[in-house]
């Protein structure tokens, strides 16, 4: 049976979104990334948000997020993305304005972007991308690499004496009035997804009736940095990354605002 | 006819008002000395509740450089001032600018450096102004206000030119120029472009796919070199177009000088002053006051050597255009450089026997 057969006996149980191009993904296989941009064009599509949404890519793996997505994008230097969405935002109060962005992007380089305009209360949502280490240069430290953990510039295992602490950004935007909704998802089961996807939209939902900014983290595998299989990097995240990164709502006074 | 009223004001008010004035978007600063009062008087104006304009203060100066790159992506007309430090720390957000072909307007009120340096006058960011300034082939248009006059009346002359070429553009005044007051006739008032006009004028622009159609991407981005090139070449071939149409400048007491004086923003008003003591003591001396500095008037610069025994650059730093001038002279006559350093203003008396002494 061909593809157009099956949607000719309306047999389609479900289908890529639209907004979701067929150009080939550079990520690598396994990675959350593929996901995520999968339930952002989702959510997108279903708040018919397609002629009224910007979006702002970070420097990292999603550097090329605009060849996947078809909304209009801009592409931010490193850590700047929530400066472009401020703007982009005030300049175009209705429009749905979105920041993606990875943990080197966003909690090192760019953590007074990030901490600023989620303080000014600007109505956009920051997708944050947390995989722990850089992806796209290579495997090397992040703000948010777990202590102990092996990267290309901690090849001995992070440790607090040489490097510090992992950053909990998300926790921080917690705290800051100017946010609405701070949450923590994975993209790593079923269940994960559908609720990763309930979260993006309540973020877009959040920000498009003005009650402020709001940031859904994405804990997320990097099966090359890790160095490891699809699957053991799904199962060293759960035992490893859940249990300093804690799933769930941090923040929603969306009731409130 | 209220728009026509003269009023009394510093360079940096009239900044403000100017761009009130002229449609403006929005404007992002932070606050640095000697520069404050733009956003000062933006805050003071509430122009969101008359045209409409987002007036924002940002964390940094490097975030407002990137506000302006959101803003511009959008093809609104949006705008940041700041002074030296301020700008070398936007020098990665212009460069993003030109590599994606963003027009905005970039204000820097000039003091002194390097490092912290001073608060007082200076032109030392000629080089970080017309020479790129960031990383990257790429060059900035560049206009030398020399009065609060001109001060009001640039922002709307670098906006028209931003969008013209897609190109970010800088108005480089200096501390004196900003904080003077004179009198001015500030630009009769323009209505913000419409959103419907926006997307017409801007077909580029990052406004959300309205009407359905393709996604628009600003980036500065290409990995393949081959692409990179055809794109790099593409710029240069629109500098050399702004470099045939839209050099400006002055002239002054030119047409019998046996010397020139080249010198733009204040130091061009003081150069007025010492021709007229040089001449008062029989030499013949007149003044280039380059208005654009980039394009820069390479060409009078070059016509001037056929016709004078030697040139002065008259600058408020440690010899930065006068690079320019010897490279359009060519070894004709000779080029000298005069200028006062940390934070001072020269004399115009000084500036005579400086004259004297090169010559």
């Amino acid at each position: 049976m061909t593809r157009e057969e099956i949607i000719e006996k309306g047999q389609v149980v479900y289908h890529k979104p639209t907004l979701l191009n067929d150009t080939p993904m550079h990520y690598c296989p396994g990675c959350s990334h593929g996901v995520v941009h999968k339930l952002v064009s989702e959510v997108i599509e279903e708040m018919e948000m397609t002629e009224k949404t910007i979006a702002i890519s970070p420097v990292g793996c999603a550097v090329f997020a605009y060849k996947y997505i078809d909304v209009d994008w801009q592409e931010a230097a490193h850590g700047r993305a929530p400066a472009l969405a401020s703007a982009t935002k005030r300049l175009w109060p209705d429009r749905l304005v979105f920041t993606y962005q990875g943990d080197g992007d966003l909690a090192c380089i760019g953590t007074a972007e990030t901490i600023h305009a989620l303080n000014r209360a600007e109505n956009i949502t920051i997708i944050f991308i947390n995989n722990a280490i850089y992806g796209m240069t290579g495997g090397q430290m992040a703000p948010t690499t777990l202590l102990g953990m092996k990267t290309a510039t901690c090849p001995y295992g992070r440790e607090v004496s040489l490097h510090g602490y992992p950053l909990k950004v998300t926790e921080i935007a917690a705290t800051l009035d100017g946010t609405c909704y701070v949450t923590r998802q994975a993209v790593h089961t079923v269940a994960a997804i559908n609720r990763a996807k309930k979260a993006i939209r309540k973020a877009f939902e959040y920000s498009m009736q003005g009650k402020g900014s709001n940031l859904v983290e994405i804990v997320s595998t990097c099966n090359s940095g890790w160095k490891m299989s699809p699957e053991k990097a799904n199962k060293w995240m759960e035992e490893n990354m859940f249990e300093f990164y804690h799933l769930g709502d941090l923040k929603d006074a969306g009731a409130d605002k | 006819m209220a728009d026509q009223e003269i009023t009394l004001m510093k360079g940096n008010e009239a900044i403000a008002h100017a761009a009130i004035r002229c449609g403006c978007d929005g404007y992002f600063g932070y606050p640095i000395t000697p520069q404050s009062e733009v956003l000062e008087t933006l805050a003071a104006e509430k122009p969101w509740e008359t045209t409409g304009m987002v007036v924002l203060q940002a964390e940094s100066e490097v975030s407002s450089i990137n506000m302006v790159y959101g803003g511009a992506s959008t093809g609104k007309k949006v705008m940041t001032s700041s002074s030296s430090p301020g700008i070398s720390l936007m020098q990665e957000g212009i460069s993003y600018m030109a590599g994606a072909e963003l027009p905005a307007l970039i204000v820097d009120v000039m003091r002194g450096g390097p490092g912290l340096g001073t608060i007082q006058p200076s032109q030392s960011d000629y080089f970080q102004a017309c020479k790129g300034g960031g990383h990257g082939d790429y060059h900035l248009i560049v206009l030398a206000p020399a009065s609060v006059q001109e001060m009001a009346d640039f922002v709307d002359l670098a906006f028209t030119l931003a969008f013209r070429y897609r190109n970010p553009a800088m108005i480089l005044a200096d501390g004196a120029i900003g904080q003077m007051m004179e009198k001015v006739v500030l630009p009769p008032f323009k209505p913000r472009r419409t959103e419907e006009e926006i997307i017409k004028e801007c077909p580029w622009a990052t406004t959300g796919r309205v009407g359905g159609r393709k996604p628009n991407i600003i980036t500065s981005l290409e990995l393949r070199s081959e692409e990179m090139e055809v794109i790099n070449l593409r710029i240069q071939a629109k500098y050399r177009e702004i470099e045939e149409k839209e050099v400006r400048f002055e002239e002054f007491m030119l047409d019998d000088a046996d010397y020139a004086i080249v010198a733009f923003g204040s130091a061009a008003r003081i150069a007025k002053k010492s021709i007229e003591i040089a001449r008062s003591q029989g030499i013949k001396v007149g003044l280039l006051r380059p208005i654009t500095l980039w394009p820069f008037p390479t060409k009078e610069v070059q016509k001037l050597a056929e016709r004078v025994k030697g040139i002065l650059s008259l600058e408020i730093n440690a010899g930065q255009m006068v690079e320019d001038i010897r490279l359009a002279v060519e070894g004709k006559v000779p080029v000298r450089h005069f200028g006062r350093l940390g934070g001072i203003i020269p004399d115009p008396d000084e500036v005579v026997d400086a004259l004297k002494r090169s010559f």
